[in-house]
């Protein structure tokens, strides 16, 4: 595997809202200890995509649980706007994790079975009291965002396709007004046409509004439609990080090249 | 679970019919028969059965059918209230040691495991003693007694949902603790802890009646089953008349609480129980004749008219006819629910259970697969790779007798040469070492050599046809194209026929010679894989499916197919993709399309190839197409 070097070209980083500054994580002890993350250092301007590829066991999906604080990692410093994440206190940690919001990979996992949309939704705007009558309003102009008609609000997950689900988790993410959000696998459970429409949403939103997101995806093509930039991981390193047509056009380490290249295309 | 769509099981019904009847007797029973149960008889003491006393008399005279009957309401009282205080204490308790910190929880959790491996009866019996006995003090110690296999059951309920994905996010939101149980926990346990409730009610009633039995539950004047059953039992050598109505009516009331338990379990998990008689078809049904085009009659595979259905009738795939030449590589693409694995799994006579295939013809070289089928041909003539590499071995053998397997049970072939077979079969299927993989289990190797000793197991027996169903769906990019050759090379060298089952269009579009698009259960399209890489595809679906997916060489905008594929019941009797096609007419919604063959190779089956279209209505595949060819 390459040594990951400095690349040339890593997209200007103009006010980072989410910086990774040499991140280590690591599981289990002793002998058994392994070391997913290996210094892992990333910045995330606002307003700006950055889709993150690799594949099973690159560790992309541990830096998303390492961002949102569902992992501890054992060196190095996640920030946001400046606050460290991971050093946080418990009682600023609640306030600090709303402040990202990540949207699952399984739609039909992610939303309570017995909550409906609009009641998932009003608990992600409070998460104390949030009863749908108190947000009615905001719940389905977040809908409205996500494409959704507004009597979607009342209607339980069991009544939505794969698609729907997922927009109604990105809604619930949107509803938090969180300064990053991100999106772990979100179409990988969806068939090709439902995944174009929540891919459409996502660009949607893009266009709508300053969104910054960290998009993780094994899908190649996936990334490439929704991301101003992309870092390739691979064995808990990044082995690329440029402009997303930098990267596609002209990728630079070999490892990107060799997944580029296994990317099975329609049309030869 | 909603009372609408509960499945009404006989024990289920049964068991409420009873449950109903006893709660009937509760309210009335004490007015009707309450002068009858106290009137004392001095005359009549320790009466047999008779006319007048159907279940005896007791020592004072009174009639043992009547205090039976009007002792149900108390019975059923202490029973409720004794699974009233279990569940909710129980629940609470665990609930409580669900939410609370790590080490509390840990704390919580032993405690819970030494409550229970504690005998519920003794428990209570100590507490009937220590707070001298009656109605109330034994319904408070079963009660408690049974608080721990309440709480064990929400701790472990709980731990399974907290692990699911909308509890995390919740977490994430900062919902607080007594919210998260309240609304995203105890609502999506209920079901499990409905079923402990109802078993609960039986073994409460059993164990009230117990303390009663032995003088440590009601005390006179006061009297239930239990406590009625316990002052005739002294003489049941003498007179067993009185003991025969209190025992009946524990058994029932007992029986009620089981049955509705039994019934709920049943409710909650379908497949569990009351499934019927294995509906497995050995024959397959003459279908009506095949519309459009038929196999032709050279081929090795040669399906017409293939539907497959359900026991109700719904045909999850409809009229489907294709045929693979031999060494032909044909793929199968469509979204979920398309039928394409079923069609290939009728293909290889692996339905699940219940569903029923019918075909005009069926058949693989000169054998026909739709009656009975000799077992050896079928193993050895069509091997399968499946989508889940490591769910295919069986993980507790190693790889070489499993790999050994057919061709010992089948091929008439020794262990060691078999051995040496799989070995070659390994190489050619470029696993690394694999004479030490033979000695190996299945997950000491990594997904992409799993599937490609799958591969090398399905190829062993040197069949006609290889079915891949979904076979690179679980494995990385990389990988993926490794395996997708590794297919292709065995069809080379081997001239093994492959079906290729895909909902990537771009997978069966790297091996095949030509693709066939299924939607909703109906095969709408078939291609050379030339015309597809043009860009050529002809039915709107197939564009649509091509508009819609992203291309890593470009960055096109996506175009989302509007609208769901039907459900199969729903499928309208015209083309299936009318009410999502932006070309579909009236005619389109009446008549289903037939495949029509075309000139330029291949065929579909949609009306519009026969009208005149200008450019601008037809969707954007072509377009792109037509501007893509530098980019590759």
């Amino acid at each position: 595997m390459t040594v990951p070097s400095p690349p040339e070209d890593t997209p200007a980083a103009a006010a980072p809202v989410l910086e990774l500054d040499a991140l280590d994580v690591a599981f289990g002890f002793g002998p058994r200890r392994r070391q997913v993350l290996h210094g892992v250092s990333l910045s995330l301007a606002e307003g700006r995509t950055l889709g993150l590829v690799g594949e099973s066991g690159s560790g992309k999906s541990t830096l998303a649980k390492a961002v949102v604080g569902l992992v501890r990692p054992s060196g190095g410093r996640v920030l946001l706007d400046g606050d460290d994440l991971a050093g946080a206190r418990r009682d600023r940690l609640a306030t600090l994790r709303r402040r990202v919001q990540l949207i699952p990979q399984d739609p039909y996992a992610s939303l309570n079975p017995r909550m409906t949309a609009g009641e998932a939704i009003a608990e992600a705007i409070d998460p104390r009291r949030g009863k749908l009558y108190a947000h009615r309003d905001e719940v389905e102009t977040l809908l409205g965002k996500v494409a959704m008609d507004p009597d979607a609000a009342d209607r339980y997950p069991n009544a939505f396709s794969g698609g729907q689900r997922q927009r109604i988790a990105i809604a619930r993410a949107l509803a938090v007004r969180p300064e990053v959000i991100i999106a772990d696998e979100v179409t990988s459970a969806l068939d090709c046409s439902v995944q174009a429409e929540v891919l459409g949403v996502l660009r949607d939103l893009r266009a709508a509004g300053p969104l910054t997101m960290l998009f993780i995806s094994h899908d190649l093509a996936v990334v490439r439609h929704v991301s101003d930039e992309v870092a390739v991981m691979s064995e808990g390193r990044i082995v690329e990080h440029r402009e997303r047509d930098a990267l596609f056009t002209a990728p630079q380490n070999a490892y990107t090249k060799t997944l580029l290249a296994s990317v099975p295309r329609v049309r030869a | 679970m909603t009372l609408k769509n509960l499945r009404w099981t006989p024990s289920l019904v049964i068991g409420t019919v009873l449950m109903a009847a006893l709660l009937v007797l509760a309210v009335i029973g004490p007015m009707v028969w309450g002068d009858a149960a106290d009137r004392l008889n001095p005359q009549a003491t320790h009466q047999s059965a008779s006319a007048e006393h159907l279940s005896g008399t007791d020592a004072l005279g009174r009639d043992v059918l009547a205090r039976t009957l009007a002792a149900t309401r108390l019975t059923l009282l202490m029973a409720f209230g004794a699974t009233a205080i279990a569940a909710v204490g129980g629940i609470l308790f665990g609930a409580a040691v669900w939410v609370s910190g790590p080490r509390v929880r840990e704390l919580g959790l032993r405690l819970i495991d030494v409550l229970v491996s504690y005998p519920a009866v003794i428990f209570a019996l100590t507490v009937t003693a220590v707070l001298s006995p009656s109605a109330t003090t034994c319904v408070v110690a079963i009660g408690l007694a049974s608080c721990p296999a309440f709480a064990r059951l929400t701790t472990n309920l709980a731990a399974g949902i907290a692990n699911r994905d909308f509890v995390s996010t919740a977490r994430l939101l900062g919902v607080a603790p007594g919210r998260m149980l309240r609304r995203h926990i105890l609502p999506n346990i209920a079901e499990p802890l409905l079923v402990l409730v109802s078993v609960a009610f039986t073994v409460s009633l059993k164990a009230l009646s117990g303390l009663s039995v032995l003088g440590m539950g009601t005390q006179p004047p006061k009297y239930d089953w239990g406590s009625l059953l316990g002052k005739s039992l002294p003489d049941i050598y003498v007179n067993a008349a009185p003991v025969v109505a209190p025992s009946i009516a524990i058994i029932v009331a007992g029986l009620a609480g089981g049955l509705i338990g039994d019934g709920l379990a049943a409710a909650v998990h379908p497949d569990a129980r009351g499934r019927g008689g294995k509906a497995r078809i050995k024959a397959v049904l003459a279908a009506t004749e095949p519309a459009g085009r038929t196999a032709p009659d050279d081929a090795l595979v040669a399906v017409d008219g293939l539907s497959v259905s359900l026991p109700d009738g719904t045909r999850l795939v409809e009229d489907v006819s294709l045929h693979l030449r031999a060494g032909e590589v044909v793929g199968v693409v469509g979204e979920s629910g398309s039928g394409k694995s079923l069609t290939a799994m009728a293909v290889a006579k692996l339905l699940p259970e219940g569903l029923r295939p019918d075909a005009a013809r069926l058949r693989l070289g000169d054998l026909d697969l739709r009656g009975e089928v000799d077992p050896k041909r079928l193993a050895t003539e069509i091997g399968i790779v499946y989508q889940d590499p490591s769910a295919s071995f069986n993980p507790t053998l190693k790889l070489g007798s499993q790999l050994t397997e057919t061709l010992r049970v089948h091929g008439d072939t020794g262990r060691a040469e078999a051995s040496a077979q799989a070995v070659e079969q390994l190489r050619l299927a470029h696993v690394t070492l694999p004479e030490q993989r033979m000695k190996q289990h299945p997950h000491e190797l990594s997904g992409g050599m799993r599937q490609r000793a799958m591969i090398a197991s399905a190829l062993l027996t040197k069949p006609r046809l290889l079915i891949a169903d979904e076979p690179t769906t679980a494995l990385d990019v990389t990988v993926q194209a490794e395996v997708l050759k590794l297919l292709r090379e065995a069809n080379e060298r081997d001239g093994t026929a492959v079906l290729l089952i895909s909902h990537d269009i771009g997978v069966v579009t790297q091996i095949c010679d030509r693709v066939l698009v299924m939607y909703s259960g109906r095969l709408v399209e078939e291609l050379p894989v030339e015309r597809l890489r043009a860009g050529e595809a002809r039915h709107p679906y197939t564009r649509a499916l091509l508009a819609a997916t992203p291309e890593v060489d470009e960055d096109k905008p996506l175009a989302p197919i509007p609208g769901r594929p039907p459900q199969p019941a729903d499928r309208p009797a015209g083309c299936a993709f009318a009410p999502r096609c932006e070309l579909a007419r009236a005619e389109c919604e009446e008549h289903r399309p037939v495949l029509q063959p075309m000139e330029s190779g291949g065929a579909a089956a949609c009306f519009a190839l026969d009208w005149d279209l200008t450019p601008e209505s037809v969707p954007a595949a072509a377009d792109s197409a037509a501007s893509e060819g530098s980019t590759a």
